[in-house]
Order: C-alpha cells, then structure tokens, then sequence
C-alpha cells in the first residue's frame, strides 16, 4: 500500500493482572493504520478489541498492565511519537488533538447535569486556552451542524435528546479539535439499524471532509464490510487475519473470519443452512495452546494444538496476513 | 401430559395461541399541568395487534427499540393486564389473573427472556432451576430417579450434553450460549405449547447465536411448538421464521411469509429497514440506495394521526396525516397497513 502509516502498534502485549492470577489479553499485536483509512476491528467479546483500544489510547486502567510493544504515531510532518513514552501532561495535550475516542455505549457518557454546549465547549476550553467564549459557542454551533443536529439542541440536556442524537453528540465532540484518528469502539451497538446507518453514513461523509483516520471496533462483520477499507480480526487476544474488507468477504482464509462470516444470516440471495461457530469463545484464564481458535476449528490438524501460528502474508508479495497452520 | 398433547401430530395449521385487537396503554405521571388540564397522558405502547401463533411454525415479530415489541410478547404471556382486545388459547379466551388461573395459562404459554445472565438465579444451580419448573408444573415425576431422568432429559433436548456435566453447575460457570439454553430448558420444564423468545439471542456472542436459533428450530420441529421470535434483525427473521410481522410504533405495519416480506417489503418502513440492515452484498452498488427516509419513531405519548409513520415517509400522501390505513391484502398472503395500496391489490407487492 501505498498510502503512509499514521499509528504504528508491534508486539504489544497486555495483562490483566500480574503474577499467578494474571491473565494476557492482548498477544504480539501488530498493526499498522495508513492515513485517511477505515480500519475495521471485528472480533466476540473477550477477544480484546476493546482492550486494544483502551491501550492505544493509554486509558487502560488497572489491573490492566501494558507488559511489551511499542505504539508509535506519526504526525502528518514525518515526526514520530512514541505514545507509551509520553508524560501525563503530554498524554493530555495528544488526546483529543491528535487522537480522539468515542466509547462504547457513548450514548451514556455525556455527564446528565451538563448542558450539551457546556459539555462540548469543555474540550475546547481546556485544548484552546486562547479561545474567547463566543468564539468556542460558535465551533460547538458548527459541530452540532456537521453532525446533522440544528444549534438550538446547543441547550438541551442529555436526557432531552433520543440515543442516537446523544451518540452524533459524542462524535461532535471527538471531532471538536480536528484530531487524525478517530477511535470508535463499537460506536453504534445500542443504536437501531435505521439510526446506525445515518450515523455511519455521516461518518463517512465527514472523513472524506475532514480527512481523519478511523478505526472501528464492533463485532458486526457484516457492517465492517460494509463500512471499512480494511479489516483486521481478532481471536483470544491475537489478530488472525487482517485483509482488505472485499478481500475478507469474498475469500477469507482463516476458518474463523469463515466462521464468523457466516453466522450473519443474509437478506439477499438464496436461503442457506447456517451453522455459526460450534463450541464458545475462549476464557482468557484458561486459554488453548498453540492456536486459540483450533478446539473449535473443522480444519483442524497436528500443528494446531502445539504451535501458535504467524501472523504473515499466504503468499510474498500479497497485501494480507493470517495467521493459520492450513496451506493457503 | 393432558390428553391434548398426546394426540397426534396435527399439520402446521391450527393456532394456538391469538392476539386479536390486543391494545396496551401504560399510564404517565400525572405533572401539575395535567393535573389543572384534567388531562390523563398515555403511553400508547401497543394498539390493535391481532396475530396468530400457529403449532409448528416460528413467527417473527421486528422492530426498532420503542416500537412496543416486548410489550406484545409480555401482553401474550399475561404478564400485564390488557387496556382491551382478547388473547385466545387453543381457541378459547383467557383471561389469566393471578395464582391458579396464572399458572395453568403459564403452563402452556412460556416466555424466554433476552439477557440469560439476568434471567437466571446467580446462586443456584441448574439442577435447582431447572428442578423448580418440573415441580411447578407437576412433571417432576415420582421420587428421586424419575426426576433425574426428567433433568437429564430436558438438558439432553437442548443439547447440553452429557447432563451430568451441566447439573451442578452455577450459571456464572456457562457460557452465554449455555446459559440461555438453560433458560430454554426452563421453559420446556413446563412442556409448553407456546414460546416466546424475546430477542433470545441478541446478548450472545456472534459465532455462537445461529447455534440457539437452530436449536429453537429443531425444538419446534420436534415437539412443534409455536414460537414466536422477537427480534430488530430482520435478516434473522428471514433466517428463522416461517411468517414475519412488522411493528412501528405501536402497530403491526406488514406481515406475510418471511421470504415475501424480506425480499419484496411492501410497506415503506419495511423497506427503510431493509435498506438499513448492514448487507455486504451492497459494497457493489453502492449508488442504489437513496431516498430510504430517515428520522425518528415518534413519541408513542402523542402518536401522529394517520399513518404513524407518515413524518418519515418519503411517499406520504395528503391522506395517511389524516386517516389510519387498514389492512390492505396483497399477493401470497402478504398484507400491509399502508394507503399505498389501497384498491391497488396485489400489483404493488412486486415493487
């Protein structure tokens, strides 16, 4: 690919907990968001795509300990930033300027005795210090606008706002400073299909607006497919495969992205007989050996079991990885 | 087991369990205004739902969150009283207060709730559970063996195997999928003839969800129970159910076999939410997708006269502000409550 990296993330690892009674969330993590791209970060619960999210952010709070790796953003000039190495007062000036994050179930982090105006003023007040208070009125103005919502809601408390309303006010928000990436961690769950897609449809609009980086974090593949330049899914705390979102839909090459393809019923085209995944989701305390997926693999065979498998291009020269023992 | 569930094996044709004109509306506080206005506010959660739950068959009701859904399958289970309309079982109406009456209607009609982590007791076991539904309901058999093999055969129809395994466990010890496959041998405890499955699969994991709704179709098929599928994913109902019913504020819009209604959606919400649902298949035409509506359900205290969807409606006519569309029947037993087609007949259904 031609286009450069903005986020660097290699080797991560990270730990809930330290000693006996610790757990590893997060495995040699590697992984590279290009400027002005959609990545898509599709994975089941306890899978660790949250606690990517949280660790790439440094939100992650203990017991969650970042045991290795390395994080590293590149500012648009060339000059690079070791994100793990930054000071509290550095941390504080890279949020929301450079990197900015919409939670999961953001439809309940607005604070319920704030104005939506005194709430996303907030932002600026802290990041602009020069910023007079007509000045900041008038951005919070135009974000509710680039986000589809008149100014007069400006006033309006959370609670006199529907969900979906309250989650484009979280994304006017994470927008307020113009940051280069946008993390989204499953940011319309919650939401109604109608609702989801007016969201998602303006996020698109406005990336292609404002040119920001996005990753995506949901469990819906389908809707990744959909909506991201590239996916990268993860298994018991590993990515297992990260390819171009056509890529993945029309030729996925680990049983699990197969797996989870097809346990989303289709609208369209003939009626097949679904089968979903047999077996659950690993426990992080009690995970398989070699590779975490093949207890409940079909193709499974020797290797599985014994050794993990890389994460690493089918074939030189392809522009996508997995990480399976099958012969691709 | 009564004598009617030991006869044979009838076609997939007789309803069990009916809604007809079933109307529910919950009160709102009274404020000081209301109260010098000697007004009475209502949430109007469900209006006029008629539908039949037929043995053997799975039928899906969708909607968006508000759209008075789970009030319907709460309402069928009698678990809220009705503002009118009659439920009818096996033919008859009932009326089911509390106590007896309660418990014989529970017999037969058994409710699946969402959230399996909720719906189950964290301190006991699935023995207790599960012993507990087969001695409310009289099938625990006599003494100590019977009851085992009456546990172990519960656990065996949901495909927890083998039940020694399961018995002892504590719910936090499952697996989501589990779990609700516990709660679904709970309401089998009771040899029901009706389930309904309030969204039963939407707390689970993804890979594992497609495994609880084949377990429900197996269940129907082999004791052809009749369930009805509560759900807000409408390529599911596609999936899953034989018949779909569309819900929009209150108000079943357009109903008719799941196929019809899924690939040929008559009525415009249908379609807005078929255009909504993320499809894979679309990245390709991307282009084709417009004028689909947008907008909000409105608020079910002040519904909109007419047409209850007529604000987000791009083809509203003068009419749908005005009056409520009854049921217009289309081609293969689709119908759908929209002015669209009136006098139209079937010719509408195709676009």
């Amino acid at each position: 690919m031609t286009a450069e990296p903005i986020l660097t993330i290699s080797g991560l690892n990270v730990d809930y907990g330290t000693g006996a009674s610790g757990v590893r969330a997060l495995r040699d993590i590697d992984l590279t968001l290009h400027r002005g791209e959609v990545l898509g970060l599709a994975g089941e619960s306890g899978s660790g795509k949250s606690t990517l999210a949280y660790a790439v952010t440094r939100l992650l709070s203990p017991p969650g300990v970042i045991t290795g790796g390395d994080v590293h953003y590149h500012r648009p000039g060339g000059e690079s930033i070791d994100i793990l190495s930054l000071t509290p007062d550095e941390l504080r000036a890279f949020r929301w300027q450079e990197l900015s994050i919409v939670f999961q179930g953001a439809m309940n982090s607005l604070n319920p005795v704030h104005t939506v105006h005194s709430q996303l003023t907030d932002v600026l007040t802290a990041h602009r210090p020069g910023m007079r208070a007509a000045e900041r009125t008038a951005r919070a103005e135009e974000l509710l606008n680039l986000v589809g919502i008149s100014a007069d809601r400006l006033a309006a408390y959370p609670h006199q706002l529907s969900g979906g309303m309250r989650q484009r006010v979280m994304i006017a928000m994470a927008l307020a400073l113009e940051p280069e990436i946008v993390i989204m961690d499953e940011p319309t769950t919650a939401l109604d299909v109608v609702m989801q897609r007016q969201i998602l449809r303006k996020l698109v609009e406005l990336r292609e607006r404002l040119s920001f980086s996005v990753v995506f974090i949901t469990h819906d593949i389908s809707l990744l497919i959909e909506f991201s330049d590239r996916i990268a899914i993860m298994y018991g705390g590993r990515i297992v495969e990260q390819a171009g979102a056509t890529e993945i839909y029309r030729d996925p090459r680990h049983p699990y992205s197969e797996g989870l393809l097809h346990s989303f019923p289709a609208l369209h085209g003939p009626r097949r007989e679904l089968t979903g995944i047999p077996g659950s989701p690993p426990h992080l305390s009690a995970m398989p050996t070699g590779c975490a997926f093949h207890p409940r693999c079909g193709k499974a065979f020797e290797p599985c079991p014994e050794r993990v498998p890389v994460l690493a291009a089918p074939e030189a020269g392809q522009d996508r990885e997995v990480a399976c023992w099958l012969p691709h | 087991m009564t004598t009617e569930q030991s006869a044979p094996v009838r076609t997939g044709n007789d309803v069990v369990l009916e809604a007809r004109g079933v109307t529910k509306h919950f009160p709102v506080r009274r404020t000081a205004g209301d109260l010098l206005a000697r007004r009475h506010r209502t949430v109007h959660a469900v209006d006029d739902v008629s539908l039949k739950l037929r043995r053997g068959t799975v039928t899906a009701l969708v909607g968006e969150s508000g759209s008075g859904k789970s009030t319907v399958a709460r309402l069928l289970a009698q678990l809220y009283p009705l503002t009118s309309g009659e439920i009818h079982l096996g033919g008859t109406a009932v009326k089911a207060g509390r106590g007896r009456s309660f418990r014989t209607y529970v017999r037969q009609v058994q409710l699946i709730f969402q959230d399996p982590f909720a719906s189950l007791n964290p301190v006991h076991t699935v023995r207790y559970h599960l012993t507990r539904a087969l001695r409310i309901h009289d099938r625990a058999g006599n003494g100590e063996a019977d009851l085992e093999k009456n546990l172990a055969a519960l656990l065996e129809r949901v495909q927890l195997t083998p039940p020694h395994q399961f018995l002892d466990k504590f719910p936090h010890e499952l697996s989501g999928g589990q779990r609700q496959r516990v709660a679904i041998a709970r309401a089998l405890g009771a040899d029901p003839q009706v389930l309904l499955a309030d969204e039963p699969v939407s707390m689970l994991d993804v890979s594992i969800r497609l495994g609880v709704l084949n377990l429900l179709r197996d269940l129907k098929e082999r004791l052809h129970l009749a369930i009805l599928y509560i759900t807000h994913d409408i390529a599911s109902a596609r999936y899953f159910a034989d018949t779909t019913l569309v819900m929009y504020a209150g108000r079943i819009v357009e109903g008719g076999d799941s196929e019809t209604v899924t690939q040929h959606p008559a009525h415009p919400y249908t379609q807005l939410l078929i255009a909504s649902a993320p499809d894979p298949d679309r990245v390709a035409d991307e282009e084709a997708q417009e004028e689909t509506g947008s907008g909000e359900p409105p608020s079910l205290i002040a519904p909109p006269d007419g047409c209850r969807f007529h604000p987000r409606c791009p083809k509203a006519m003068e009419r749908c502000r005005t009056e409520l569309p009854p049921r217009f029947d289309l081609a293969d037993g689709q119908w759908a409550a929209c002015w669209l087609y009136d006098g139209t007949g079937a010719e509408g259904a195709a676009k």
